[in-house]
């Protein structure tokens, strides 16, 4: 299997993976070691001043050693907010420059707010960001964001937690054809299969949370990601065989018994 | 004085932020640091003076998708 490499960063695994929605800390890396994954996404939120501060930090469980950290945007809903968030991120990895971009709406869909997205692109490009940027599977924004300079395009599969596996294959489809730098799929995979789908079609990876977190055995489930991630992308270089109408014999025609 | 910390009106005595960080147990953990809009960079935290009315926002690494 062929290495992703996404900006300055070249990693073994395709699947990048979220650290929400986990019972606790230990289960938290217990599931990220299963999956294999070089990339792993973090928030960042502010301190809670009156607790102990020798609880538990999550990078005291995953190690900025170890993983290439993400950290992400979440809960931005304004160009500013995420730029802010993201200098917040690159000072406290000690100048980490690799930040996941998404500007999100207040709405039930989680939708990306594409416009404020694009805005903070290039407010962070220009800043000497590595962007990873999550956006709708409209092409002509993903070509967009190719354009201001991002280092990876990551349109969703379903809304964010959904678990609905890929809605438009056919945009996924056509953001692949256009687009040079690697396309990941972001959100929507509910389990193994639709994992593999995302990348037979060609994408160069998937990032997935909650399909892990929620599953009733996380680290079991982040150990099928990592076969299915693995198996879809060996199918994909591999070449399907074509869809054809009809049936055709496996075994010769020729030389049977009379 | 009074400082705007993480969106909440705090009383301070301490003068710069490393002492104010210090006084929280905060100093030499993974966080980071805004004050008034800015970065702080850790080697900072001592020449960075503390004025009545500023705001600081202290962040750190938490679990996200």
């Amino acid at each position: 299997m062929t290495a992703l490499t996404v900006g300055s960063y070249v990693l073994k695994s395709r699947l990048l993976v979220g650290t929400g929605k986990y019972k606790d800390l230990d289960e938290t890396g217990r599931a990220i070691e299963a999956s294999g994954a070089d990339v792993v996404t973090m928030a960042v939120r502010r301190t809670n001043l009156g607790q102990n501060p020798n609880e538990p930090n999550l990078l005291d469980v995953i190690s900025p050693d170890q993983y290439t950290l993400l950290p992400n945007t979440a809960g931005c809903h304004t160009a500013d907010d995420a730029v802010r968030t993201c200098r917040l991120a690159r000072e406290l990895l000690d100048g980490h420059n690799l930040v996941k971009l998404e500007v999100i709406s207040k709405s039930r869909t989680l939708y990306p707010d594409v416009v404020e997205t694009l805005s903070a692109a290039r407010t962070l490009v220009e800043e000497g960001f590595e962007v990873m940027v999550y956006t709708s599977d409209d092409p002509l924004i993903a070509i967009e964001l190719e354009r201001i300079g991002c280092v990876a395009v990551m349109p969703l599969g379903a809304p964010i937690g959904s678990g609905l596996g890929l809605q438009n294959p056919y945009n996924i489809r056509e953001i692949l054809d256009q687009l040079t730098v690697p396309v990941i799929v972001d959100a929507g995979v509910g389990t193994a299969s639709d994992a593999t789908v995302a990348m037979e079609l060609g994408c160069e990876g998937v990032l997935m949370n909650t399909a892990i977190a929620e599953a009733k055995d996380p680290v079991k489930m982040a150990q099928a990601m990592r076969l299915a991630i693995e198996s879809g992308r060996l199918a994909y270089e591999a070449g399907r065989m074509p869809r054809k109408r009809y049936a055709d014999a496996s075994s010769p025609e020729t030389g049977l018994i009379e | 004085m009074y400082l705007k910390v993480n969106g909440e009106e705090e009383s301070v005595n301490e003068l710069t932020l490393a002492a104010y960080l210090e006084a929280r147990g905060l100093l030499g953990r993974r966080i980071a640091v805004e004050h008034n809009g800015e970065i702080v960079p850790k080697s900072a935290y001592e020449s960075t003076t503390l004025h009545e009315g500023d705001v600081l926002e202290i962040v750190h690494a938490i679990g996200g998708g």
